[in-house]
């Protein structure tokens, strides 16, 4: 392993700033290498990392990521959990609808991120905090 | 904040994306492009994202931007070196990049602009539709 990075355990990164969805970007990139992701998959698990962390950072407030190799037995994969403490998700089937945007982006980061993962997951209540969880296996 | 250096080569800036920037660095890309197009007077710009692994729908937004403003300011944008990778990504994601042109290399995007420009200038001396009417005998 080149990576230098313990697998074994969830790797951490706090977002509070644009510099710590760089870090996210990074740290999940490194993840993806090291289970052996296709380059096109660490693409999309890489750009939707990027578009989750963002959200944490705005919506959110800031908040945490942590990345960690899962293996469901068949095939390794990347899991990563964005978790902030902010106002939450009032209409999810509206965040989740494609163009749709309160902070005056695309609108594309929840919608278009759900495409690009495996698996993908939402714990979110209004002054609850959101807590979104996504896996990429390799193929 | 680090900033993405812009280099002019006769009458086209070139901007060679070779860093993971932060959102911040995107939108200064943006004004200094802009302040750039102005002060050089320069007709193209080739933003060449060889070096990017990802584009997210920031920085897609961003190349849209500077698409627009610089056809405000008289400029063609070319955006070059786009990894497949990448494509296939940002079409997955949604995004289409309207109104971006691209080509494959700095080389072509060079071409397409240069083929733009005498395009251009045919079209004025033939008589666009600023100009007077010819009279007729």
């Amino acid at each position: 392993m080149t990576s230098g990075v313990d697998l074994g355990r969830p790797q951490a990164q706090t977002v509070g700033s644009d510099e710590d969805v760089v870090r996210v970007r990074q740290l999940v990139r490194t993840v993806a290498v090291a289970v052996k992701l296709s380059l096109v998959d660490q693409t999309k698990v890489v750009t939707a990392a990027s578009e989750l962390a963002r959200n944490t950072l705005v919506y959110g407030g800031g908040g945490t990521v942590e990345v960690t190799a899962v293996d469901n037995g068949r095939k390794p994969g990347i899991k990563i959990v964005f978790a902030d403490s902010g106002p939450g998700i009032v209409d999810l089937d509206l965040a989740l609808t494609d163009g749709y945007t309160t902070g005056g982006g695309l609108g594309l980061g929840l919608s278009g991120a759900r495409r690009l993962v495996d698996e993908f997951d939402i714990q979110t209540a209004p002054g609850q905090g959101t807590r979104i969880t996504v896996i990429k296996w390799s193929r | 904040m680090e900033r993405v250096p812009i280099l002019k080569i006769g009458d086209i800036l070139l901007v060679s994306i070779q860093l993971d920037m932060s959102d911040q660095t995107a939108v200064a890309l943006q004004e200094d492009l802009a302040e750039r197009i102005v002060a050089t007077g320069c007709h193209g710009v080739i933003i060449d994202i060889t070096a990017l692994d990802i584009v997210d729908s920031f920085v897609g937004r961003m190349l849209s931007t500077i698409a627009s403003i610089s056809k405000v300011l008289d400029a063609e944008t070319v955006v070059v070196g786009m990894r497949p990778a990448v494509a296939i990504t940002l079409v997955e994601l949604g995004l289409s990049l309207n109104g971006i042109r691209t080509a494959l290399n700095v080389e072509r995007g060079m071409e397409l602009i240069a083929v733009d420009r005498v395009h251009d200038d045919q079209y004025e001396f033939e008589g666009g539709p600023d100009t007077e009417p010819l009279a007729l005998p």
